[in-house]
């Protein structure tokens, strides 16, 4: 399982306002990638350009080797990229276990999909909310069924947006332990998270983004010292780390 | 014997393999998290199931024998058209319903089938319980037109798609009007069969029960099917749903087609059975609203819902016509109830009503029941005679 994610000179504005500007990042196969950056930067319309639910202006994504821009939403994660939400999105009136159920994998049986949503929903620590309507979970819950969901289909590559947001310290630490484990069995990921010891304890590389464009990039504690990073982002957020 | 299960229920994940896949094991549960799916609502599942079986059983055992024991034509031919609301509240529910795609349109299909079956019967010579035969046929062509009609409607969502499906509810209504092979707006007259007059109804009769169990059953199997977890999923969320895979537009597409080809075979036995096909009748813009009453009425995205829907009001409507000497009065009562289910039972009378019959009501009722039968019988001599249904609660 490989799978390195490659944005290329991105470009995308919303009527006057530019909200990726050349945006060029690459998520290297096995790593753990952060994307951080002030509000407003662009980083989930870059994840919304990445997975297709945001067509580009300019520039290319790659998956590998294969272009994926402008592939639409379902066939980008058939190609093997998942993503969650910021505010997470799962199906209300279905089921947990419906819920798991719904990711398209193809040519397995009913039986072996059933045992691994269960599988995956005690990985996430929600099995026991099975039968559960979805729309009853906790925020926090949610956050672990989207994850959960997403995995159904072992995608090469995850993008989690805001994984740790609005969640409550011990859930924050079992969604870190999650993501170090499946990134230990190979997994892709790139996440956009504001939780700066999250962040940092998690990532291999991280990536700035200020109004559309890339300031930095490299491993947390270079970041942690650039000051071009400081002044853009941590400036005022950091000063207590 | 009731407690003795729920008590085993709690504290073992059930043996028994059926109905059992929701049931947590124990052992793959999170410490952190207490299992939702206790004991009790396990086991109300499992009771609720029985009463589901038993009652569709003699549900349809009742409307199998309901014409031998009301003979009378009038009685037979509400019935009549009752079962062919079934069967489109039952089709138009498996699309609109479960997809959240609200159509208003679905008379298309209904008039398509229905002057198909009226031409088609007049070109073949076609009389009789042959004419029977061309209902898959005139099904099959609503399907087909269900294709180009759902390329276009479905790319758009919500009320923009109401306001699609009521647009081409109108073309159609005015081509029938105006073309030629529809007999323009006098309308065409099916053929009559030359069935003796006492058993005049019993074909369409069966053949309208057939479809309506036949679609029903298909509402369940699609329920509990892939396909239909992809429609319940896309409405919920239909980027959501995209985002992981599920192809929305072959699936939506899909259902509407069925749904299309179901209304317009109901739409053939429809005409066949009334004898003409005008366009205000067949195209008619209180049908599509009726079918949403209905479905709304019972509860929408449901199984029963639509059913109980579409044989409450259906045989309302008929004998509120029958009573009046003009059609407006059943009319404005309609679009009241219509009103009235809106705003207080948007999501139909079934829902609400298993919603107000939670696990511990269930409980307490079931206590009720096998409380011992002097005592019941001390109540029931106490107070108003009361009705023998008493186990009709649950």
């Amino acid at each position: 399982m490989t799978g390195t994610l490659r944005a290329d000179g991105v470009s995308k504005s919303f009527g006057g306002l530019q909200a990726l500007a050349g945006c060029s990042l690459t998520a290297a196969a096995g790593q753990i990638t952060g994307l951080i950056g002030p509000n407003g930067s662009g980083k989930t319309t870059l994840f919304n350009a990445i997975t297709g639910y945001e067509r580009i202006d300019s520039g290319e994504i790659y998956l590998d080797d294969q272009r994926i821009t402008g592939a639409p939403p379902q066939r980008v994660f058939a190609l093997g990229v998942g993503r969650t939400f910021q505010l997470t999105r799962i199906f209300p009136r279905l089921t947990v276990l419906e819920n798991m159920l719904v990711p398209a994998h193809r040519g397995r049986p009913g039986k072996e999909r059933r045992d691994r949503a269960m599988d995956l929903l005690a990985f996430t620590g929600i099995a026991g909310h099975a039968g559960a309507l979805a729309g009853t979970l906790s925020y926090g819950q949610r956050k672990l069924l989207e994850l959960a969901y997403v995995l159904v289909a072992e995608p090469a590559v995850v993008l989690l947006d805001e994984p740790a947001g609005g969640v409550n310290p011990s859930l924050i630490h079992l969604i870190a332990d999650r993501i170090r484990e499946l990134n230990s069995a190979g997994r892709t990921f790139l996440i956009v998270e504001h939780n700066m010891d999250f962040v940092m304890g998690l990532c291999d590389q991280v990536t700035v983004l200020d109004s559309g464009t890339v300031v930095a990039a490299g491993p947390p504690e270079v970041i942690r010292t650039d000051p071009r990073v400081l002044d853009a982002y941590l400036g005022t957020e950091g000063a207590d780390d | 014997m009731t407690s003795d299960r729920a008590a085993g229920d709690a504290t073992a994940s059930r043996p028994d393999g059926g109905g059992g896949q929701l049931a947590v094991d124990p052992a793959t549960t999170a410490p952190a998290a207490p299992p939702l799916l206790t004991g009790t609502r396990a086991s109300a599942r499992l009771t609720s199931r029985r009463l589901a079986v038993s009652g569709v059983v003699v549900l349809v055992a009742a409307v199998a024998v309901f014409p031998l024991v009301f003979t009378n034509p009038t009685v037979t031919s509400i019935a009549i058209i009752t079962l062919i609301f079934v069967a489109v509240a039952a089709a138009w529910n498996l699309f609109s319903g479960f997809s959240g795609y609200l159509s208003l349109g679905h008379a298309v299909f209904y008039g398509t089938g229905a002057y198909f079956l009226v031409v088609a019967a007049k070109d073949w010579n076609l009389t009789g319980t042959a004419v029977f035969w061309l209902l898959p046929v005139a099904g099959a062509v609503a399907a087909l037109l269900a294709v180009p009609l759902g390329l276009v409607a479905l790319r758009v969502r919500r009320h923009t798609f109401v306001v699609v499906t009521i647009a081409f509810f109108f073309i159609a209504q005015l081509s029938a009007s105006n073309l030629t092979v529809t007999g323009g707006s006098s309308g065409l007259l099916a053929p009559v069969p030359n069935w003796a007059s006492a058993t005049y109804n019993n074909p369409f009769y069966y053949v309208g029960m057939l479809l309506a169990v036949v679609t029903v059953a298909l509402s369940v199997l699609i329920r509990r099917s892939r396909f239909g977890l992809q429609l319940r999923a896309i409405r919920d969320d239909e980027d959501r749903a995209a985002g992981l895979g599920v192809r929305a537009m072959p699936v939506k597409l899909a259902a509407l087609v069925l749904s299309a080809f179901i209304t317009g075979m109901a739409g053939a036995l429809w005409v066949y059975f009334i004898g003409q096909a005008v366009p205000q009748f067949v195209f008619d813009p209180l049908f599509d609203l009726a079918v949403v009453l209905m479905a709304f009425f019972g509860g929408l995205g449901t199984i029963a819902g639509p059913v109980l829907g579409a044989l409450i009001l259906e045989p309302t409507q008929q004998y509120l016509y029958l009573q009046q000497s003009n059609g407006y009065e059943s009319e404005i009562l309609f679009g009241a109830l219509f009103l009235v289910v809106i705003l207080f039972l948007p999501r139909g009378v079934l829902p609400t009503a298993i919603e107000y019959l939670t696990p511990a009501r269930i409980g307490r009722l079931r206590a009720a029941w096998a409380a011992p039968r002097a005592g019941r019988q001390a109540v029931r001599r106490g107070g108003p005679p009361a009705p023998p249904a008493e186990g009709s609660v649950s």
